[in-house]
């Protein structure tokens, strides 16, 4: 379908070094979500149609203003999935019928926010990747349901205060294991991403506009409003999530899954542990104030090394 | 012209094969689902060049027929009571996005109870949308209804969905027949969809149902669609008298039957008109001056005519087969609406509710209605609203209940023994 002579991206060099999507958003300073977007955008290129669900992006384009270069369509909270659905097929019948040329075609990228994938969309998602529908999705998941003001959903990690786990505790649940349920779907491409690591961001997103097929990412998505640090932290926020290995990169394809990026251990054999990403952000600053909550911590990393222990096994 | 014996289900299919849709996402529900089977047959045995897709819900369905209709291809879609309100937020919402297409509503009643059988409220719930409507009587009307509705759909000063309501079962699964159009004529009369800037493609960057910031811009936008869904009032004369010239059958916005001296009226919708029309003949040939006037398309609502059609009549009693928990026939306080404050409006304005879940209205009950509205007329009185309910059916809930309370006493006694 959509072919493109794009540079192959092995180093920070090979990266575009023009940006498409448009500046003076609404999103805030230092936004995890845009940062992945805009990274994949360049890649990606102008022929595309963004199906959005609600959350913080559908603040993108508000009339009569747009950051896209290509089409851009807002459904509901629940169907972006659906809406790629009618947008794919329309396409495919009107180049069919000969009332699109291949190269006026488009791809079509759903971009939602974690509320949306991991909980109301999800009926939608599995609808798409079980019709094997030619799409790419993006989550950009800030854990939260961040754009009414960081309540927790179904992606807020285990002790994270939010504004509806306030309590000295945080969020007593876990964090759901998205990309497994969307691997067990089978589709043809499934990804973990982050903006803070644009090169393996890139790469992902140069491979999977080679394929067709459900093209499923998830972006973790520093928030400084929901996560409550300094906007400049972002960047070193999403290194740390990496490094620390609390958001493991990875891909799925024909059924395996392998790990792109794995954090490195010290002589000692340690990763950096993962207080280091948690002390920055105010929503686990009760593991450290006002005294260390040390066994708190410590369960914390265990279920880090347990993931890794399994990786590595 | 072919002529067929069709249920309401398969002339609703055969509508959107005549149309030459492109585009079919469909979910199944009864009492609609025969619709699809026979679209999906269709294609699949390539009589029609079209593509189905199941989704997984009606809500994913209403997005993708929406979404499709946006991106410049012509989409046909059905769907029925608690899949109708299932999708709900994208019937708003599609109507909002200017996407033209057409969807068949098979009504039937809404939980709860939950039950398959017919009446309105499910379609009533979808009146301040911005879809157009069209309610149909017989299964001919439903083959046209859907013909003429792409007209309106998809003309260029309307640019809405519209939706063909018949009844589940008393149309649905009842043959009548039916004469299809030749293709050719049918393909002519609805023309080709012409999606002007309706549709993304690269080089033309287009943002469709962005978010607006204030109640400026989204009063406008919302003003755009309600002015929209009343310009169908003339573009529909126009429509309906073409489709005369063309097919020889004509609908007008209201159907009136023996209207001309009529002194009394029944106002109603849908498929139970027909029961209503072999009450007016019966009560025409006992020298009753009796009409029926029924609302075929009820958005946008055409007060003037129901203006025109209504005024100086003794008196005028409206059917709802739909309830506004607390206040009452939604359709009977619409008529009140368009009538308010004219010179001879009616000197009586009925409300019966009946026909819900599939109820039948029996003829004895339209002749008492009759009578009570000549009475009144005649006394002056003022008629209370009438809940439809026999003494027979209240023998036989009542019996319903004894058994579920004798079971609700034997299993207290059966606890009771064990303790």
């Amino acid at each position: 379908m959509i072919k493109e002579s794009v540079v192959q991206i092995h180093r920070m060099k090979d990266m575009p070094s023009s940006h498409l999507l448009g500046t003076g958003t609404p999103m805030c300073a230092g936004c995890g979500g845009l940062e992945a977007l805009h990274n994949m955008y360049d890649i990606l290129g102008e022929k595309t149609v963004f199906v959005n669900a609600a959350g913080c992006l559908t603040l993108l384009s508000v009339y009569p203003f747009t950051p896209f270069r290509g089409g851009w369509l807002y459904t509901a909270m629940a169907s972006a999935p659906a809406g790629a659905q009618g947008v794919r097929d329309a396409l495919d019948i009107r180049l069919q019928k000969k009332k699109l040329s291949e190269e006026d075609n488009m791809e079509v990228v759903v971009v939602t926010g974690d509320g949306s994938a991991y909980g109301m969309g999800l009926s939608a998602t599995s609808g798409a990747m079980d019709r094997n529908l030619d799409f790419i999705y993006l989550c950009y998941d800030n854990e939260g349901y961040g754009n009414t003001g960081q309540q927790y959903s179904a992606a807020t990690p285990h002790a994270a205060v939010t504004s509806t786990s306030r309590g000295s505790h945080g969020y007593p649940g876990f964090k759901k294991d998205l990309f497994s349920i969307w691997a067990a779907h089978d589709p043809v491409y499934v990804a973990t991403i982050i903006g803070a690591e644009p090169l393996d961001l890139a790469k992902k997103i140069e491979k999977l506009k080679t394929m067709r097929g459900p093209r499923m990412l998830i972006s973790l998505a520093p928030c400084p409003t929901g996560w409550d640090y300094d906007p400049k932290l972002s960047v070193e926020i999403g290194r740390l999530a990496v490094q620390t290995g609390v958001w493991p990169l990875k891909e799925y394809i024909n059924g395996e899954v392998i790990h792109t990026k794995i954090p490195k251990k010290d002589k000692s054999g340690k990763r950096i542990p993962v207080e280091e990403y948690l002390k920055l952000q105010g929503r686990f600053k009760h593991l450290f104030h006002p005294q260390r909550d040390d066994k708190g911590i410590a369960e914390i990393q265990a279920s880090i090394d347990a993931y890794w222990d399994k990786v590595t096994a | 012209m072919t002529r067929r014996l069709l249920t309401g289900n398969s002339a609703a299919a055969w509508g959107a094969r005549l149309a030459q849709v492109d585009y079919v996402p469909a979910f199944p529900i009864t009492p609609q689902t025969e619709i699809i089977e026979d679209l999906s047959l269709w294609i699949d045995r390539g009589e029609m060049d079209a593509r189905m897709v199941t989704l997984e819900s009606e809500h994913s369905m209403i997005t993708a027929a929406g979404s499709a209709a946006s991106s410049g291809v012509r989409v046909f879609t059905a769907t029925s009571s608690q899949g109708l309100l299932y999708g709900m937020e994208m019937v708003y919402t599609v109507a909002g996005w200017r996407a033209p297409f057409v969807m068949i509503n098979v009504s039937r009643g809404l939980s709860s109870p939950i039950t398959l059988e017919s009446d309105h409220n499910d379609i009533m719930a979808a009146r301040d949308s911005g879809f157009l409507q069209i309610h149909c009587a017989t299964c001919q009307e439903i083959t046209d209804s859907v013909l003429m509705s792409y007209r309106l759909a998809e003309h260029k000063e309307i640019r809405l969905p519209a939706i063909v309501n018949q009844d589940g079962f008393y149309l649905s699964f009842t043959r009548e027949p039916v004469s299809l159009p030749d293709a050719d004529r049918a393909a002519a009369f609805v023309g080709e969809f012409d999606p002007e800037n309706l549709q993304f493609k690269s080089g033309a960057p287009l943002s469709q149902a962005m978010a607006v910031l204030g109640g400026g811009p989204y009063s406008y936008f919302r003003y755009q669609a309600h002015l929209a869904v009343e310009r169908a009032l003339s573009v529909y004369d126009e429509i309906a008298d073409e489709f005369a010239d063309t097919f020889g059958r004509r609908y007008d916005m209201i159907d009136s039957y023996m209207m001309d001296d009529a002194e009394y009226v029944l106002v109603m919708m849908g498929s139970f008109a027909t029961k209503a029309r072999d009450a007016v003949d019966s009560l025409r040939q006992a020298g009753w001056k009796v009409g029926l006037a029924r609302i075929r398309l009820f958005r946008p609502l055409p007060q003037q005519k129901i203006r025109q059609l209504l005024s100086g009549r003794r008196a005028v009693a409206v059917i709802d087969q739909n309830i506004s928990m607390g206040m009452g026939g939604i359709l009977h306080s619409e008529i009140a609406m368009a009538l308010y404050g004219i010179n001879d409006a009616p000197g009586l304005l009925a409300s019966y509710i009946g026909g819900l879940g599939g109820r039948d209205i029996r003829q004895q009950e339209f002749f008492e209605m009759i009578s009570e509205l000549k009475q009144a007329s005649d006394t002056g009185d003022r008629l209370q609203p009438r809940l439809l309910y026999t003494k027979n059916e209240l023998t036989e809930i009542r019996n319903l209940q004894a058994i579920a309370q004798a079971e609700h006493v034997e299993i207290k006694q059966a606890e009771r023994k064990k303790k």
